[in-house]
């Protein structure tokens, strides 16, 4: 299966350890470009690369201070990465829902008969 | 005695490599009980196919070399199966089997391995299932059949982002 390009969607800039190294940065606050390159330990150019990527899915929004660009993060196209985990985690929720109620039984029925065999099995 | 019914929780997943999946969930029960649920097949229909439709059937062989087979009728009306081998059995502590999902080609040159932990704290049990994929495209098969994803962070570090910007 070939890989969706890196800037169609959010799921796809955050793929990369970097970029989602970057967002961490600057959930922090936002950061000109230059502390972006020393907090990571990587070139410029490399960073600039990355912030590219995140802009074009909207992940960072850019604004000039000076003869700075400040970069912030925004966090509204991490929704559907949230909602999609999310609804995996919600159909083991469900399931586990119904195993409760299934232990509390077990665990009545343990009281009832005082039956301690089961802790052998 | 009372036994109150108690939610334990709620299930956590992430994400910890590009090839795994991790479940956790909190009961509120020895851990020898969660056992017996999690392998009796009259027990495990009662629960494995939670909100999202009806258990068909439950064939589980218990022992290393042994093989399981869960199939359930989803709420949409077409069937849902998996199966796979126990690899590695401790009772009470450990389940390890492989894992296939059969609504794809070829289930088992895509089956994950799948490790079950039980483990008891003042009565209550923490299950965790981590289940290791061979690649990342059978994982992101696994958590969202056909999409094509690039997700590899745990998620509750994304969520942490998510939140923090509201």
């Amino acid at each position: 299966m070939a890989r969706a390009a890196t800037t169609a969607d959010a799921f796809n800039a955050v793929a990369e350890p970097r970029r989602r190294q970057i967002l961490d940065v600057l959930a922090a606050g936002e950061r000109p470009v230059n502390d972006l390159v020393s907090l990571l330990g990587l070139a410029q150019p490399v960073v600039s690369k990355h912030l590219r990527v995140l802009r074009e899915v909207g992940l960072v929004d850019v604004r000039d201070e000076g003869r700075q660009r400040v970069y912030s993060i925004n966090g509204r196209p991490l929704k559907p990465i949230h909602d999609w985990v999310k609804s995996y985690e919600q159909s083991w929720s469900e399931r586990f829902d119904r195993l409760d109620v299934v232990l509390d039984e077990l665990k009545q029925t343990e009281i009832r008969h005082g039956d301690k065999d089961d802790q052998q099995r | 005695m009372e036994t109150k019914m108690t939610s334990s929780g709620r299930a956590v997943v992430t994400l910890p490599t590009d090839t795994q999946i991790l479940i956790t969930r909190d009961f509120n029960a020895p851990k020898h009980l969660v056992y017996k649920a999690w392998t009796t097949p009259e027990l495990i229909k009662r629960w494995w196919s939670g909100d999202r439709g009806a258990v068909v059937s439950i064939e589980v062989d218990l022992r290393v070399g042994g093989r399981w087979r869960y199939v359930m009728t989803a709420n949409e009306g077409f069937e849902v199966a998996f199966h796979g081998e126990y690899r590695d059995i401790v009772p009470n502590e450990r389940i390890v089997s492989t894992e296939a999902f059969e609504g794809i080609p070829d289930p088992d040159a895509a089956a994950a391995l799948t490790t079950n932990t039980f483990t008891e704290k003042d009565g209550r049990t923490t299950v965790t299932i981590l289940v290791q994929h061979k690649n990342q495209e059978h994982r992101d098969m696994h958590i969202n059949s056909g999409m094509e994803v690039g997700l590899q962070e745990a998620m509750d570090h994304l969520e942490q982002v998510a939140l923090s910007l509201r």
